[in-house]
């Protein structure tokens, strides 16, 4: 299912240099067309390589005018069906139509905690030079698994 | 004038430490690094090909964390399990390590945001935004499976490289960077000295100097041809950017391979390669032939041809395939996962409430980390209460985790029991002894640590269990950078040879692109593309892939040397036209290196340690006696050859508690 730009929809991220696409793309597959040269549609990004698209959806997900879709693997779906996100702060909604026409739609949680608010070392201790051999790490969370010592049958 | 396409600017710095990937590996170095460098003024980087909020193998998101050991069980049970599935042969120390770090690292994950599913005391399961009482604190997870916890995990990478960036700083990372060559050091051609790369979105070049560099770049997906061949064979499995970078770039510059012959062929929803976890040990679904036998069950005899790890309550997961093969060859395919039947066991007995949370359960398994699998059903108009998909193992892969083992040699915990001598002969000289020679997690290359994929003997780390290791490498670098304070790496290479390398293929394209009128035909040049499709072919019809159903032997695989030894040849006139092309020709060129070790290690091994995953037709069985050992090789990047050797195993924790 490589993603494509609605032609109407994009704005090319109203003339930045980049685009969120282009941004977020795992594979370097976003592609804006400052002039138009490559689809005819000059400062709207396109998915240059679809198939090597992995129908990730970070580009489906981040694009700010929800201007990009997925159309199935043509060499293996039958076509009329999608799969589109809606993704918020804290949740993502999905409408999924079939090829049949069958509507569902769920929605999850992404995230419990604000995006932005994470403050990886508050209140957690210095890290203890004098442990920087031992096993463990700078801070312990409850997880260290201190096993039983006997199952080590060489130590 | 420099900054132009053909002749890029050329950007040097000297750092302690640079870490080359932005996945769960290098976001958990980030995070340990930079608390134990507080006050010491090591320089830190962190190059990432892509975007850290979606790079790795976790950009889409996952359905749940793989590896969660929890109270109830000891790490040496997680090391028995990780060597069980791979046929006995693992680092009982590395996956021990694991086992005792990775919860810590799930904990942090839960505290930054990332929901994780809870049951209450009744026994009900809930999603992760409920508030209840998190893990660390005796929070009770959803367990599909001994070793699995379910997560509504969306945006499991987003949090993680959240962290991870906040940590390390913004202007400590390099995005859209790709490190293609480690560069060893002059006075000393074992240690590293530096990497160079270039970036993918402006004529630059990116020369490194560094004491400690952490390589964790992913495993490697699409050296076999891939059963798809149009649009699809962007979906495969695992993701499609992972080029082998990591295997590739260690083995050049030295670093001791280890399990180059273990490949993963993950059984999965068809096509769309769906994940299968869930439904097997989740909603409890039995896979069948076309006259609905369960082949487990069928084939069980063909379990015991393949003692001790076929008789464990959990056969390794190459015999599991092993049984579904014999169905698929003998023409009792399609193989089917029965979801009808189970999503209506299920349904018995919960409330109506419960059944409409499991329909959403089903569905988010796959939006979360596969969502190319909804696109398929939707297609087919397959809801999995009404209608049974079908699965399908797909084409090999190389990992360091699932259920692989592939990677690089790195030095273990020195507190388990590891052996610290050789008990085998022809382990070239300067290699170290034993299972622990100096800094954890440092491969056989001074300065040169990796993590995740990279470590090879110990599978199962999946995304915490790579974090973790990230962490745990992490230590050790500062530890070895302060050990170290006045070492001045040096490169071997001059950076003008470097760039020229680096860019070979936009020379090769311009100097040649007005010969022919049709860009993509001239003799003398060939596409990354195409030259791709050549070493999925070679791989695909004599390195035991879909084409042969997995089998080879030794001829196939001296005829696949013929080929590959002028595919590597070829390789040189790669073009690249932009960018966005030489990106893809060092993937590729990654690629052929990780694929020649691949070849090169089954060619050595004189039997078929992982039924199921290959088959040495010649060599059709497990030899206990002469190849429980580890193949372990290492590449000369002068003459372009490698050089194969065995390396004694040994068990550190007791394996025949798994088959009493």
């Amino acid at each position: 299912m490589p993603t494509f730009v609605r032609t109407e929809k994009c704005d090319g991220c109203k003339g930045q240099d980049k685009t969120a696409c282009m941004y977020i793309c795992p594979h370097d597959l976003m592609k804006l067309d400052k002039d138009g040269s490559e689809t005819g549609h000059a400062m709207k990004a396109f998915n240059q390589e679809p198939d090597q698209c992995w129908e990730c959806y970070s580009c489906v997900k981040i694009c700010p005018q929800q201007a990009i879709e997925a159309r199935h693997y043509a060499d293996i779906v039958p076509l009329g069906g999608s799969v589109q996100p809606l993704r918020g702060s804290d949740s993502i909604m999905w409408t999924i139509k079939f090829r049949n026409g069958t509507l569902k739609r769920f929605k999850f949680p992404i995230r419990t905690t604000p995006e932005g608010s994470i403050d990886p070392y508050g209140g957690k201790p210095a890290a203890d030079m004098s442990k920087i051999e031992e096993p463990g790490f700078f801070v312990q969370c409850n997880g260290f698994r201190e096993g039983d010592r006997s199952e080590l049958i060489k130590a | 004038m420099a900054g132009e396409f053909g002749n890029p600017e050329v950007v040097e710095e000297e750092v302690d430490i640079l870490l080359i990937g932005g996945g769960m590996a290098c976001c958990g170095a980030a995070y340990e690094v930079m608390r134990w460098a507080e006050g010491t003024d090591l320089k830190i980087r962190l190059v990432d090909k892509a975007a850290m909020d979606r790079s790795g193998a976790v950009a889409m998101g996952l359905s749940a964390i793989n590896t969660y050991i929890g109270t109830e069980q000891d790490p040496a049970d997680y090391a028995r399990m990780v060597s069980n599935d791979l046929m006995g042969i693992t680092r009982d120390d590395l996956a021990y390590d694991v086992g005792r770090h990775v919860d810590e690292s799930v904990h942090l994950f839960e505290e930054w945001g990332l929901p994780i599913w809870k049951t209450d005391e009744n026994g009900e399961r809930f999603d992760g935004s409920k508030g209840m009482t998190p893990l660390k604190d005796g929070g009770k997870p959803v367990r599909s499976g001994k070793w699995q916890i379910m997560i509504n995990g969306e945006s499991y990478k987003w949090i993680v490289a959240e962290a991870a960036k906040k940590a390390l700083g913004t202007d400590n990372i390099t995005e859209r960077v790709f490190i293609v060559k480690l560069v060893n050091d002059k006075n000393d051609k074992n240690r590293v000295a530096g990497a160079v790369g270039f970036s993918v979105r402006e004529d630059k070049i990116f020369v490194y100097k560094a004491k400690a560099i952490l390589l964790a770049a992913g495993g490697c997906v699409n050296i076999f041809r891939p059963r798809s061949v149009g649009e699809g064979q962007g979906r495969a499995w695992y993701p499609v950017w992972n080029a082998g970078s990591t295997y590739a770039m260690a083995a050049e510059a030295g670093a001791e391979m280890t399990l180059m012959e273990n490949r993963f062929v993950p059984t999965r929803f068809k096509d769309g390669y769906g994940p299968v976890g869930a439904w097997f040990l989740l909603f409890k679904s039995q896979a069948t032939n076309a006259e609905g036998e369960i082949y487990m069950q069928r084939n069980k005899e063909m379990l015991d041809d393949y003692p001790p790890y076929g008789q464990a309550a959990v056969p390794a997961s190459c015999l599991r395939n092993h049984l579904m093969l014999k169905e698929m060859k003998e023409g009792r395919g399609p193989i089917w996962m029965d979801t009808v039947t189970a999503l209506a066991n299920l349904r018995e007995t919960l409330t109506p409430r419960e059944v409409k949370h499991l329909e959403a359960e089903a569905w988010e398994d796959f939006l979360d980390m596969c969502i190319g699998q909804c696109g398929i059903w939707v297609g087919e108009n397959i809801e999995p209460e009404k209608k049974n998909s079908e699965l399908m193992p797909t084409e090999p892969y190389l990992l360091g985790s699932h259920s692989g083992c592939c990677g690089i040699w790195v030095s273990g915990p020195t507190d388990v029991g590891a052996p610290t001598d050789e008990a085998m002969d022809g382990v070239p000289e300067h290699l170290p002894k034993g299972w622990n020679w100096g800094y954890r997690a440092m491969t056989t290359v001074t300065g040169l640590w990796t993590a995740g994929d990279g470590v090879g003997a110990s599978g199962h780390k999946f995304s915490s269990g790579s974090h973790a290791e990230g962490r745990i490498a992490a230590k050790a670098m500062v530890k070895y950078c302060l050990d170290n304070k006045d070492l001045k790496p040096e490169l071997d290479t001059s950076v003008e040879d470097l760039v020229a390398e680096i860019y070979k293929p936009v020379r090769n394209y311009m100097e040649f692109k007005d010969y022919s009128t049709a860009i993509d035909i001239n003799p003398n040049y060939i596409t990354p593309r195409m030259l791709q499709f050549r070493l999925q072919k070679i791989m695909d019809e004599y390195v035991a892939g879909v084409a042969t159903y997995y089998t080879t032997n030794a001829h196939m695989l001296e005829v696949a040397g013929e080929k590959i030894d002028m595919l590597k040849e070829d390789a040189e006139k790669m073009r690249a036209k932009d960018l966005h092309e030489l990106l893809r020709a060092w993937e590729n060129y990654h690629r052929i290196i990780t694929a020649e070790a691949h070849m090169k290690h089954i060619e050595f091994r004189q039997e078929s340690r992982y039924p199921g995953f290959y088959y040495r037709m010649d060599k059709n069985f497990v030899d206990e006696e002469n190849w429980k050992c580890f193949v372990n090789s290492i590449y000369d990047k002068e003459t372009k050859k490698w050089t194969c050797f065995k390396r004694a195993h040994t068990d550190l924790v007791d394996k025949s508690k798994l088959f009493k």
